[in-house]
Formats: C-alpha cells, structure tokens, sequence
C-alpha cells in the first residue's frame, strides 16, 4: 500500500464552496483555516482520510505539497478524439491521456469516430484494453447509429450490458430527426429493463444550411472571403432535439453548443422541465471568428468560432446552468494537416492540457475585459468536473465530495501560476492548438488518479 | 512595402504613392527599349497554384522589363499534385533563394500563410474569394487615368460580389481614394454580412444606371446556378446584364470596367463590350505598368531612380 498526501490546500467540490479566486491568488501564505489534508490510497484507490496535519501523522506517505492551490475533484471531459484505433499518426490513448493528466482529468470520454468505429462490442473490448496504459480513466462513448451512417441504429443495448452510457455519432450530427426520435425511444426502453441511465448526445449541425462552411457565417467570413457555416445550422437541430426530447421524454445531451440563440433554446427547455443538458468547448468561451483573420487553420473548429455576443451568451449559460460541462472535444490532426490552406484544413483543436488554464481566469476579474460577466469559480469546477461525471453516468466515482471512501480522483490546481503553452511541447501526439503560444494563468500541479499521483508538480510520472 | 497582401493593408498615402510610380513606369512602357534594370540580380518565382494566363503574364512582364530574374512555378507540373504540403513547397522554393514569390492560389488566406514560412516578400496575385491588390491597382490607375481622381466618382460594383476578390480589393482601394461605391446584384451574390462595409447596396441596376461614373461588372460563373444562387444565366442578364438598352441609359462619360475574361451575353452584351466607354483593354494595358510599380516597391533597393534619361541608358 503506497500512501499520499496532499497537503495544505483549499478544498473545493459539490459540498464545498469556492473561495473568491482573486483572495486566493493574492494571498502568498495558505490560510490554515481553510486548509485541509487529503490522505489517499492507491490500492484502494480511495481517499482515506481529510483533516488536519494529516502529513504529520502519517510520515511514511508520500507529501504532494498544495499550498495556495484548490484541490478539486479530478476533471471529466464529456467528449475527446483519442485517435485509437485507426489514427495513431494523430494520437494514442496513452499520450491523449498524458495529455489529460496534465490537465487535471481523471477521466475522459473517448468518442466514437475511431477506425473501426465503436459500434460494436469488439471496439469496446479492444479500447478497454488500450485504456489499460492510460494515465487516467477512459470511458467509451458509443456510436448512436452503425457505422456511424446516420440510418441504422447501433445496438444500445449490447453495448450498455458492457457499461456504456453515452451514444454518439460526433463529430457529425446525425441528419435524420426520425433516427434521433428512435434512438431516444430506443434508449429510453433499454434504460427501462436494465436501469442503466443512457445518454443520446447529438453534435448539433443540419448540414444543408451548413453547406460548405468553413467559419462562422459573418462579418469575418464576408471579410476574408470564406464561405461561411450560419449559426442556424446548428439552432436548427436544436430545436429540433429538443421537440424530440418533448415527444419522447428521452435524455438528450447536446454537444459543443457555440451559439447565443442555442443557448436561449436550451435555457427554455431546462426551464420546461425537458430532460436535456448541453456542453460546450473552452475554445468557444474564449475566442471569437475574428481570431480566424490570420487564415491560421488552427483556429478552424467545429463548430466554428462564433461572435463576441455568442461568447458572452455561452458564459451566461455556464453561469446560470443552462449549460452543464465543458467538454474539450480535443481533436488531434496529423502533422501535416494543418499546413493545408485554412478552406481545406481539417477543423479541430488540441485542448485536452489546456482547458482549465484557458477558462480560469474567466473566473476571476481579469478574465472578462470584454465586458462579458465574471464566471463564478464553482460555476466552472462544476461545468468542468461533477456535472459532467453526472452526464456521463460516473458519479459514483468522479466528481464526488472529497470524503473518506470516495474514490480519490482528485487535481491540485494552482490558480496563480503564469505558463506559456506550447504545442510543440504537448504531451499530446498532435500540436494543432488554438491555443498554441498563448500565455495562460493557472496550472495544474499534481493529478491523482484511482490514488495513484500521475503528475506531480507538473510532470507525468510515466 | 514589406509585403503585398490585401488593399486593407494600404493607406490612401500607399495608393496614391503606387499609382504615382506607375505613371513612371507607364512612361516607360511607351519607350522604343521597355526595359530598366531597376532590379537587376533578382529573382522573382510566380508560383501559381491556380491557372491565370492573364495574371501570371502580365506580373512576368512586369519583373522582365524591370530585369528580374523570373522563374515560373505552376501546380500542374509540380510536386503540389503528388501531395506534397503548401509548406513544404513553399520551404523548398524560398531555400532556392528568392527575393519574391508572386503566388496565385484558390484558397483564401493563402499568400498570408506563406509569409510565415518564407522570407522572400509575398505578392498576393489573388487567392481565392478573399483579395487580388494589383487588380485593384490597375483599376483605380485606369479610372484616375480618365477622370484625373477618384475623389467623388460614383462606381457600381456590379454582380457576384459575394465570390469576388476583385470586388473586396477594389471596394478597400476605390473607397480609401474618396469614391463613392455601391453594390449592385442579387442578394444571394452579396456577401452575408455587409457590416463595416463603406458601401451602399442597391438591388435594382436601372435604378442607379444613370448617375455612375463606373458601372464594373463581374464575372459571373455558370456553377453559381448549380447552389440555387441563382435561377438562370438569362435571368441574370435580364435584370443584371448590360445589356444594350442598358448601354444607351449610361452617361456618355462614364466608364464600363471588367476584371476579365468577359461572358458576352451575360453579364456584359457585346455591344457594351465593344462601347467606347468600355475601358477592358486599358485595365490590361495597366496591369503591367501596376506590377512593375508594386514588385519595384516590394524588392527594390531604392538607389534605382526614375530618371528619364534612364530608360533609355538602360
């Protein structure tokens, strides 16, 4: 049995309230009054004790010094391209996990657009195995229909008897309303007979009025002469899903909502009492088409960058709730990819190490020069940890109360230190950042998975 | 002048200081010996990931009669079609040692990029939907060569805007030189957004005819009607085309432009092409003259005078 200690950090989870993040990055001593002690076990894999001066009772274990952090239960990203099987010149399970580890996830959803896709047992069975030299847990999403074809459905109920809980065919959005009206009734009787609460979740984009898009359809797209994707691309299917979610009392998750308008439908679903929830990715809560002026196909995201009002209009969400998790969608390109001319480049970026760097400071006052408002720190723990472990059907060990017994997932964040990132030196296989260069405010410092500490101070211990 | 990219990038003060040295080059177009050894000992790649016989033609002259060494890469005898990534391309053309890549491209954003990865000057010969500067150039040096300024002249920029680098080159330069311009067309050719734009939009061609100094047509392409963009070639003409009944309507002054090559028939009548007050040759007339001025900025010294008697020692 190998112990840990986290020491003298600042505790924050769903029973425990965030301090204001400018006190604390101000603040060079740690306040002893609200500063406790987790003790974790990597047998176990659970936490053992929270307290006081746990270090000092227990000197054999290991100390993972926390002063001035927040520890917080280890990230949950609804959504990331983990390039296996089928696109190892991208990415592998093992680096996109190092990647995630760094940035303070403990587990991370593995979507099913691989090669083969995961529309069977086999792939679920063949990702398990992969998942094995991971850093931190990874959850297979199933595709929603066969082969990812948009006509058949993929068989839920196989793959639910082997744990999976959220079906997708993301990146695309699944065309045709009368798929998504069976794959919700489908989903919703296999829930039913075997209790297992299952999750169809919809990239929201009619390609019709999407067309050749590249970008936000806009002032920039006018003015760089690119063709442009309309925000009702994906207002459209909104709409739709969630009249779906009406007729058939069916949970949908709607994935990398990017607009204003989107935002408003799912706030008045929610506000209906309609099972639905949404996510959103760091990209589109920080940057706007007009970062797209430089044709660096970096930039190109799908969904593509909306307008300020959008970004303002996503934060209100994250906000207030209407939506639930940030989900990275972390979208590794071959190296060569992003060199092709910005209309011809593959869309996506990188954002596993990144996403709570990128969305900190929104929580603090400097965060917002933009005008939009000021995020609230729990807001952001909550969007980035145990909402989306709810989402995903893994509450019963990510995202918990940092309490004896709990499965010890857990990240030490340090919300002053200042880094520049650089994709060249990502753990991730692939360097297609949007955030590439950018100077960033807040650190992970250690992440513990499962007990064990898989980065300490910074560095991935294998 | 580190590079030539977009008009957006050009001050009032930029355009008019190009313009100005291609009236000197003009002048020495209209000499017995055409050529100047303003850039003697440099080398020029037209890289042209595009087909233009007219563009590339035109910028070769221009870099021979200023006695540049001209090398011409096409992406259909080149390595661009066996996969080889734009960067590499561009990597292996500028370790070649060049002073300037003049580069055509269907894409958008194309000669930005390639910026970062070159340190020969990058001279933007059209990429895509976005920008084509020397066409702009050449058609304010041809609008000012008829009416002296383009202070307070009245242009209509007319058709497919919306696909156009010839339109948003011209809109930044003809509007930062004081004219007046408006956007005439369907709105599905218009460009999604006109927000910032210093234009007005006016859909009704008669309705503006009368008063222009410039009516400038556009290309309009037979794949347009194929996204519902538009109903039919005949429906364009009908209410776009200039026609000759059109033709007549137009003031005896004013000037009838085309960025080339023409659809007679469609957007222009033969009639109209044929007009006097069309000036389409003369817009080609000055795309070499307008080249030299832009390549002589980019990567000449600056020792090279305009002497008038250089010319000739050359």
């Amino acid at each position: 049995m190998t112990l840990t200690v986290i020491t003298g950090g600042r505790l924050v989870d769903p029973n425990r309230a965030a301090p204001a993040l400018d006190v604390l990055q101000s603040s060079t001593e740690a306040d002893p009054a609200h500063t406790l002690d987790v003790l974790v076990d990597d047998v176990t894999g659970t936490v053992v004790a929270v307290g006081a001066d746990l270090a000092a009772a227990h000197p054999d274990a290991r100390p993972l010094d926390a002063a001035g952090c927040l520890v917080v239960p280890a990230l949950v990203d609804l959504g990331a391209h983990l390039g296996q099987p089928g696109f190892e010149q991208a990415e592998t399970i093992e680096t996109a996990s190092r990647a995630a580890a760094l940035g303070g996830y403990g587990a991370v959803v593995a979507l099913p657009d691989t090669d083969p896709c995961t529309d069977s047992a086999a792939v679920v069975a063949e990702l398990r195995a992969l998942a094995k030299a991971a850093l931190c847990e990874i959850v297979p999403a199933g595709a929603l229909t066969h082969g990812r074809d948009g006509v058949v459905l993929a068989p839920l109920g196989e793959l639910s008897d082997l744990g999976v809980r959220l079906f997708t065919d993301a990146p695309r959005s699944v065309q045709d309303g009368g798929v998504v009206r069976r794959a919700l009734e489908y989903a919703a009787g296999v829930a039913d007979a075997t209790g297992a609460p299952l999750v169809v979740a919809q990239r929201c984009r009619a390609d019709d009025l999407a067309g050749r898009g590249v970008m936000h359809e806009g002032r920039w797209s006018a003015r760089l002469g690119l063709p442009g994707e309309p925000a009702l691309a994906e207002e459209l299917i909104v709409t739709r899903e969630i009249a779906l979610a009406r007729l058939t009392g069916g949970r949908v998750h709607l994935q990398q909502l990017s607009t204003a308008g989107s935002v408003a439908l799912v706030r008045a679903a929610k506000a209906e009492g309609l099972r639905v929830t949404a996510d959103v990715a760091p990209a589109h809560l920080v940057l706007t088409d007009a970062d797209c002026a430089g044709f660096d196909p970096n930039l190109k995201l799908d969904p593509p960058l909306r307008t300020p009002a959008d970004v303002a209009a996503l934060r209100a969400g994250l906000a207030d709730g209407t939506i639930d998790a940030v989900a990275t969608f972390h979208r590794p390109c071959p190296p060569d990819a992003k060199e092709l001319p910005f209309d011809q480049a593959p869309a996506g970026s990188i954002g596993l190490e990144t996403a709570l760097a990128v969305l900190l400071p929104l929580a603090s006052d400097g965060g917002a020069p933009d005008g939009a408002g000021k995020l609230p720190l729990e807001a952001l723990l909550a969007a980035l940890s145990w909402q989306p472990a709810a989402v995903a059907g893994l509450g019963d060990r990510h995202g918990g109360p940092i309490e004896p017994g709990r499965a010890a997932n857990l990240a030490v964040v340090d919300p002053a230190t200042r880094w520049r990132f650089e994709a060249a030196s990502s753990a991730s296989r692939a360097t297609n950042s949007c955030f590439d260069g950018r100077r960033l405010t807040g650190r992970v410092r250690h992440t513990v998975v499962a007990g064990e500490p898989v980065v300490i101070d910074g560095e991935a211990q294998r | 002048m580190r590079h030539l990219l977009s008009t957006e990038d050009l001050s009032p003060a930029d355009l008019a200081d190009l313009l100005d040295l291609t009236a000197n080059f003009a002048d020495i177009q209209a000499r017995d010996i055409k050529k100047v050894p303003a850039l003697r000992g440099k080398t020029v790649v037209m890289a042209f990931f595009e087909d233009s016989t007219r563009t590339r033609t035109s910028f070769d002259l221009a870099a021979r009669r200023l006695s540049a060494d001209v090398v011409t890469f096409s992406a259909g005898s080149s390595s661009v079609k066996k996969g080889e990534s734009l960067r590499d391309t561009v990597e292996t053309i500028s370790a070649m040692g060049v002073d300037a890549i003049v580069v055509r491209h269907a894409s958008s954003g194309v000669p930005r990029r390639l910026t970062e990865w070159t340190d020969a000057a990058v001279i933007n010969a059209g990429d895509g939907w976005h920008q084509h500067p020397t066409q702009a150039l050449l058609d304010c040096y041809t609008i000012q060569q008829r009416f002296g300024s383009l202070e307070g002249r009245r242009i209509a920029i007319c058709g497919d805007v919306n696909h156009s680098r010839v339109a948003r080159s011209d809109i930044d330069a003809f509007t930062k030189l004081g004219a007046e311009v408006v956007l005439v067309g369907p709105r599905t050719l218009l460009p999604p957004s006109l927000e910032g734009w210093p234009v007005k939009v006016e859909p009704d061609l008669d309705a503006v005819l009368g008063d222009l100094d410039v009516v400038y047509l556009l290309r309009i392409q037979q794949e347009r009607l194929g996204s519902a963009l538009l109903p039919s070639l005949r429906e364009y003409r009908a209410r776009y085309g200039l026609t000759r009944q059109r033709l007549a309507r137009l003031r005896p002054d004013a000037l009838v432009m085309h960025p080339g090559p023409m659809n007679r028939g469609v957007e222009i009548d033969p009639e109209a092409a044929d007009d006097d007050r069309a000036v389409v040759l003369d817009q080609v007339a000055a795309g070499v003259p307008v080249r030299m001025a832009v390549l002589y900025r980019v990567i000449g010294t600056g020792q090279f005078e305009l002497d008038p008697s250089e010319g000739e020692a050359a």
